[in-house]
């Protein structure tokens, strides 16, 4: 996690790799939050 | 009208109206020290913190807790969720009640709270953020109190006036919602000018956002946890539209905070990840912070979602208290205890006793307003002459 930046383009690089990686698991997480959250209505 | 009026032949002394009183009381002598003594009399105010509890609690808690009144009245007239509406009035008068006391708070914490009007009347200031906080709570609050004018009015027996009124509850709504985008979210921007000040986990070019999501959240919960109280201590002003709707109202707003929580932690856990922050996670305001985001809104998010699940009504009370408990928290920590987290300790603030005395006092007040209010006029129940009318 101490990783040094050299420059901006480095830092951004990590960041916003690690932020796309998370936003796509948050995408399928909170579909099966819904699914489960839902799930009390089909029945 | 419910059968047993809370108004007629009472008793004076109860244990509630005891505890008030004497809480009043010593808030009436701390009002009159803060007003001849200044702030230095009744503060541990300091340079270094400008801003303690009667911002932290009274304003940042107060405001977002009051969220109740513009969330529930989207839900019902924007949304078209006529299965909540009987939780409009009880949400709107808390709401007016909250910002009121934020007022009223304002004017023992400014300096020379005279000057309040100020930004209206003698220089604007538009590019500060708090003219914007500033302009949208005095027009939010003006809002709520025309929203809740149709009680009053049909407690009073005003037909002509109320029924204007009441053609504006669209109109009302909508400019609600926008007022409370606004500020909620600007209360947050304020934070955006101390970035040295405020701990790296707390701060974030999202805060804006932190606190506008969060502020959904506050306002669903709190409409739950108080319409928990008002059936435990009001249950003899309810009728039955307010008795029937009490548990789909639990389920329905549980479902929706759960569904905000889960959102609002996913939006957190990117902002620790845009600004590179993991490696604070491992010292003890990381700690710190790990307790506000897995204790206070994952654990509330999923105890939300197995109360929906389970249908389980109690447990979904129980967790929108906790999730009231953990706005509290969010907020002291954004304004208190992670602001100047590198200053020596001497140098921290802790609120004097007169602070927490007269942040109790205003709380305290507005229980009495509240209390006052709901045993007299037609909130937790519809007057005869108007049911089903609005």
């Amino acid at each position: 996690m101490d990783t040094v930046f050299h420059s901006l383009h480095d830092f951004m690089l990590r960041t916003e790799s690690i932020t796309y990686i998370l936003i796509v698991v948050a995408l399928i997480g909170i579909t099966g939050f819904w699914l489960f959250l839902s799930d009390s209505d089909d029945k | 009208m419910p059968e047993e009026s809370a108004t007629s032949g009472k008793k004076i002394f109860t244990p509630f109206n005891i505890v008030a009183g004497i809480i009043l009381a010593v808030g009436g002598v701390l009002t009159i020290l803060r007003f001849t003594g200044g702030l230095a009399t009744v503060t541990n105010l300091s340079d270094y913190n400008p801003w303690g509890i009667w911002i932290g609690f009274d304003l940042l808690v107060g405001v977002a807790l009051a969220a109740g009144g513009y969330v529930t009245s989207a839900a019902v007239y924007i949304f078209g969720m006529k299965k909540y509406h009987s939780a409009v009035r009880p949400a709107i008068l808390t709401g007016f009640l909250g910002y009121a006391l934020v007022v009223l708070a304002l004017h023992y914490d400014v300096g020379r709270p005279w000057r309040l009007p100020y930004p209206f009347i003698v220089q604007q200031g538009t590019t500060s953020l708090l003219f914007e906080v500033g302009a949208c709570v005095a027009l939010y609050l003006a809002v709520l109190f025309i929203e809740f004018t149709p009680a009053p009015l049909e407690w009073l027996g005003f037909k002509r006036a109320r029924n204007i009124v009441v053609k504006l509850t669209m109109l009302l709504t909508i400019f609600g919602v926008v007022l409370s985008t606004l500020h909620q979210s600007s209360l947050g921007a304020l934070f955006l000018i101390a970035p040295s000040k405020l701990h790296p986990l707390w701060y974030s070019s999202y805060i804006p956002i932190y606190f506008f999501v969060s502020s959904i959240i506050a306002g669903l919960s709190m409409v739950i946890f108080e319409g928990a109280l008002s059936y435990r201590f009001f249950k003899g002003n309810m009728d039955e539209e307010h008795m029937a709707e009490k548990d789909t109202l639990a389920l329905g707003f549980g479902k929706a905070a759960s569904l905000v929580l889960a959102g609002y932690f996913i939006i957190k856990v990117i902002g620790i990840a845009a600004d590179n922050n993991w490696h604070y996670l491992a010292t003890g305001y990381g700690a710190w912070f790990l307790v506000e985001l897995l204790g206070f809104v994952a654990l509330p998010c999923f105890l939300y979602a197995v109360g929906v699940r389970d249908r389980n009504v109690k447990l979904i009370r129980w967790t929108a208290a906790m999730t009231v408990l953990g706005i509290v928290l969010n907020r002291l920590n954004v304004s208190i205890i992670a602001f100047n987290y590198h200053l020596p300790s001497s140098e921290r603030y802790f609120p004097h006793w007169m602070e927490i005395g007269i942040s109790l006092f205003i709380v305290t007040l507005g229980l009495v307003v509240f209390k006052f209010i709901v045993t007299r006029m037609p909130v937790l129940y519809e007057h005869p002459e108007y049911k089903g009318a609005h």
